[in-house]
């Protein structure tokens, strides 16, 4: 019976394609003079806007030695323009109903504000204003540096696997600065000053290195006027330098990586493998690697899940993850959290296998064109949430992707086919390229495992 | 169709703009008996559902706590006839997506089916909700994971504080412990409890309903109908309401970790008190999130004590709190409960500023109807309103009642609810200059 039931399902995609194709388009791009890139998302559902500006600038084009200072600049953002008192930014738009915040990553800092419609051009203006016109009191940056510590605090060293986290990104990357932690190590971010913001500030923050982003009940031209009135006027930065981060060298050597704090109370092992990322014209292998991800470690239906968690108890817990937008090198992780009276060693030597027995008996025809199908759903379910759709959009083109690629994506995730995955791999599963690491709790606590 | 507009209302002479939610909510009443709040919105091919159980898991059955966390769990791992994977197979295969999700008061499914394949989807729902197999190979595979999160949660500060803080308002009462429940009250679980959780949790007198999206009430009516209609009538009776005592002062829990967690309160206001909405305003203006709060501008603004503090009404089916959270290094914690303290008094006795009051209501009125802008959001929302006993008018008054809160109302309802003298912090860390005050 439930063979029966999976043909039947299987045998609906066929017939019942679905339209996503057909949907109206929703997407609409300029330039102004100055460089600075426009996307409009409408959705004419409710009369909402969200308005993000990013900037091509992110914690992995930090000068060294001063790690977290694109994370500490985004907090100082808010500290007040020639214009502008310090609280002001964020008092002003919560005065209009609205709300705000911004956030930094390795390749890029947003700053969004979600409000109605008509308060768009009020946003911008502010907007514009900081983009040139941010001035720091110096016992504000003292204040928000405390902030960001304790930031730190909460985000990280109260948390033994975002510690662990850290030690295996920087064992990942021997020379590229992804292995810095965007939030900075905290040694470093203890001695950032006003100095060190505004430098940063000086050098990346202009309409050349920016995209805005306006998702809501709007008019594509009505946009672009009001982007050409408050944005326009600000004159591109010449000497904006290109984004060239230090590249990896060969890694010659894989790496291993033992973290014990007395925090941890569930073992596990995860590794993480250097992987390509989608390229501008050529996102044909992260697409290979996004199913790849999908299929091994995706969900219940899995291939982890069925090996690791259904024939054999070996894991309570077991995944693939893949994210292939980014600017530089990312990676291809596996993790798996073992069963009680399972080690490590075990578990790892099981995922192994599982990846194994996965490249050898390749790739189930009907689990493949599931993805493929939710894929197209997701299209559709996406339109629903503008704000990640702006999201998706901010995120490629400030890793270096263009609208098409974007737009692209969803056929190129369409076109896999087992070939593609099975290369791809072959390829990314290459012990020298990796780092292996065992999360564990105190001495003791480990003892009391075994024995269990 | 979602038909929000801005409007410009003039009050004797007083301007103030606020967007209006003006949002065509239909009460669809099937033949079966079944009633949902519906927002038709046809230009996307799909539905968002929402099915609430009123109960959730406060209504374990002595000694098995942890049973109906479990059975939720075990919905989506095996019904009708279909194994876990089957049943994930199919979902998949329709990318339909389910989730299962309890609380203290309320069990909820979410669902999301395209309009293309429904039917189908539909099917599918409906087996995990009346027919659920409870396999014993998915009920090892869940109680693995379930007590694999309950060993994490042991040495996890948020968790430890969250459970420190239940014991302490709540001992005996269900809302006293987590609804994890234990590694032992777990591993002796057995499938007969798992299939009472079920009978005593999902019944036809406790369920509400809401749907957004390409769906007409017609066809709603018939989904409910098919969905539901084979669920026991009723099912186990709710919980006693417990009333909150507690007493100025701190519990400390010591854990090595750098950055000491909190929590803080003491009793709130019944979601139905004629001063909810005075009390709604008080705790923007107090800390109810965004930077411009009192509790936000004195201890991180200021002071750079921590990164987030917050403070929120929590106004449960049994029990009413006012309370709040905050995380500071060891050596800095102290000097914000020092700050938090300050605060309590200073609002309870003086209330607030006229401006902030202002900018409070602007704040809470504009921002009103940019809660409507999902389908998924809008379902959740309307089904919440069923289960806090609101009208269908809600959405049409709600700003109204927010706009009518006055200086006074602000300064008497805060008089009345925060109590400095009951304001109590449970303190996981090594908090330094801070002792537990109360034996228990």
């Amino acid at each position: 019976m439930t063979r029966l039931a999976l043909f039947f399902f299987a045998s609906m995609i066929a017939a019942l394609p679905l339209r996503a194709d057909d949907l109206p388009d929703q997407v609409t791009t300029y330039r102004l003079d100055n460089g600075m890139d426009v996307v409009v998302i409408e959705d004419h559902r409710a009369p909402v806007a969200v308005h993000m500006v990013w900037y091509r600038v992110g914690s992995s084009d930090e000068p060294r030695g001063v790690s977290g200072i694109a994370h500490f600049l985004e907090h100082l953002m808010f500290k007040g323009t020639d214009t502008l008192a310090p609280g002001e930014f964020s008092k002003t738009v919560a005065a209009n109903g609205g709300t705000d915040n911004a956030f930094t990553s390795f390749d890029y800092t947003g700053y969004f504000q979600r409000v109605a419609v008509d308060r768009l051009d009020l946003m911008m203006q502010m907007e514009a204003d900081r983009m040139v016109n941010l001035r720091l009191l110096p016992e504000d940056v003292a204040t928000e540096r405390d902030v960001i510590l304790e930031e730190r605090n909460s985000r990280v060293e109260n948390d033994p696997g975002a510690l662990f986290r850290e030690q295996r990104q920087a064992a990942l990357y021997l020379n590229h600065p992804y292995g810095t932690p965007i939030i900075g190590w905290r040694h470093e971010m203890e001695q950032l000053d006003r100095q060190d913001a505004l430098d940063f500030y000086e050098a990346h923050y202009a309409p050349n290195n920016a995209i805005l982003i306006v998702a809501g009940d709007v008019e594509p031209e009505a946009v672009l006027a009001l982007a050409n009135k408050h944005y326009g006027p600000i004159p591109a930065k010449a000497d904006l330098k290109p984004r060239m981060r230090p590249s990896e060298p060969p890694q010659l050597a894989e790496r291993r990586l033992t973290f014990r704090d007395p925090r941890v109370a569930q073992p596990y092992v995860i590794r993480g493998y250097l992987a390509p990322e989608r390229d501008p014209g050529a996102q044909e292998k992260a697409a290979a690697l996004t199913m790849l991800s999908e299929l091994l470690g995706g969900g219940q239906t899995s291939v982890f899940s069925q090996k690791l968690q259904f024939e054999q108890q070996i894991a309570v817990y077991s995944s693939a993850f893949y994210s292939g937008t980014s600017l530089d090198d990312t990676s291809f992780g596996l993790v798996v959290v073992p069963a009680p009276g399972v080690t490590l060693e075990e578990a790892e030597a099981a995922m192994d296998k599982a990846v194994a027995e996965f490249i050898e008996e390749g790739v189930d025809p009907e689990a493949l064109a599931r993805i493929k199908f939710q894929i197209k759903a997701s299209q559709i379910y996406g339109r629903d949430n503008v704000q990640s759709l702006a999201r998706k959009y901010g995120g490629a083109l400030t890793s270096g992707l263009t609208v098409e690629d974007v737009q692209a994506w969803p056929d190129v995730l369409q076109a896999v086919t087992e070939d593609h995955i099975l290369t791809a791999a072959r390829e990314i599963f290459e012990s020298k390229n990796s780092v292996t690491g065992y999360l564990m709790g105190a001495e003791s606590v480990e003892t009391k495992e075994v024995t269990q | 169709m979602i038909r929000l507009f801005a409007l410009c209302t003039l009050v004797l002479g007083a301007a103030s703009t606020a967007a209006r939610a003006e949002i065509d909510i239909q009460e669809v009443t099937s033949p079966g008996g079944f009633t949902a709040w519906l927002v038709e919105e046809p230009s996307i091919p799909f539905v968002s559902l929402e099915i609430a159980f009123k109960g959730g898991a406060s209504l374990d059955a002595p000694g098995k706590r942890g049973a109906i966390n479990m059975m939720t769990a075990l919905l989506e791992d095996g019904s009708g006839e279909m194994d876990a994977r089957a049943f994930t197979t199919a979902t998949e295969s329709l990318a339909a997506s389910f989730e299962y999700d309890v609380s203290d008061d309320t069990l909820i499914i979410s669902a999301r089916m395209l309009t293309e394949n429904r039917d189908e989807a539909a099917a599918l729902l409906r087996q995990s909700l009346i027919e659920p197999r409870f396999d014993a190979d998915a009920i090892e595979r869940v109680r693995a994971q379930i007590i694999s999160g309950i060993r994490s949660d042991l040495t996890d500060p948020d968790s430890i504080a969250g459970a420190a803080w239940d014991d302490y308002l709540f001992g005996d009462h269900p809302y006293g412990s987590a609804l994890d429940g234990t590694q032992e009250s777990v591993a002796a679980l057995t499938r007969d409890d798992l299939m009472a959780a079920h009978k005593a949790t999902m019944a036809k007198d406790r369920v509400y309903i809401a749907a957004a999206g390409d769906i007409s009430g017609e066809e709603l009516a018939a989904l409910m109908d098919s969905l539901l209609s084979d669920l026991p009538d009723t099912g186990a009776a709710q919980p006693k309401d417990i009333a909150v005592e507690t007493t100025a002062g701190v519990t400390v829990v010591p854990f090595e970790t750098p950055q000491s967690v909190a929590l803080f309160g003491h009793g709130g206001i019944d979601r139905h008190d004629p001063d909810f909405f005075a009390a709604y305003v008080m705790n923007q203006i107090l800390g109810a999130g965004g930077f411009e709060s009192r509790l936000m501008n004195e201890v991180r603004e200021k002071r750079g004590l921590t990164y987030g503090i917050y403070s929120f009404l929590a106004s449960k089916d049994h029990a009413d709190l006012y309370m709040g959270q905050v995380a500071s290094a060891n050596a800095r914690i102290a000097e914000a409960v020092q700050v938090i303290g300050d605060i309590w008094t200073d609002v309870a006795s003086n209330g607030v500023t006229q401006e902030e009051l202002d900018s409070a209501k602007t704040y809470l009125t504009g921002g009103y109807p940019l809660r409507f802008d999902g389908n998924g959001r809008i379902a959740g929302i309307l089904v919440g309103m069923q289960l806090d006993d609101l009208g269908l008018d809600y959405v049409n008054t709600r700003n109204a009642k927010v706009d009518a809160v006055t200086l006074e109302d602000v300064k008497r309802v805060a008089a009345r609810i925060l109590k400095p003298e009951a304001l109590h912090f449970v303190i996981v860390g090594q908090p330094e200059g801070l002792e537990s005050t109360v034996a228990n």
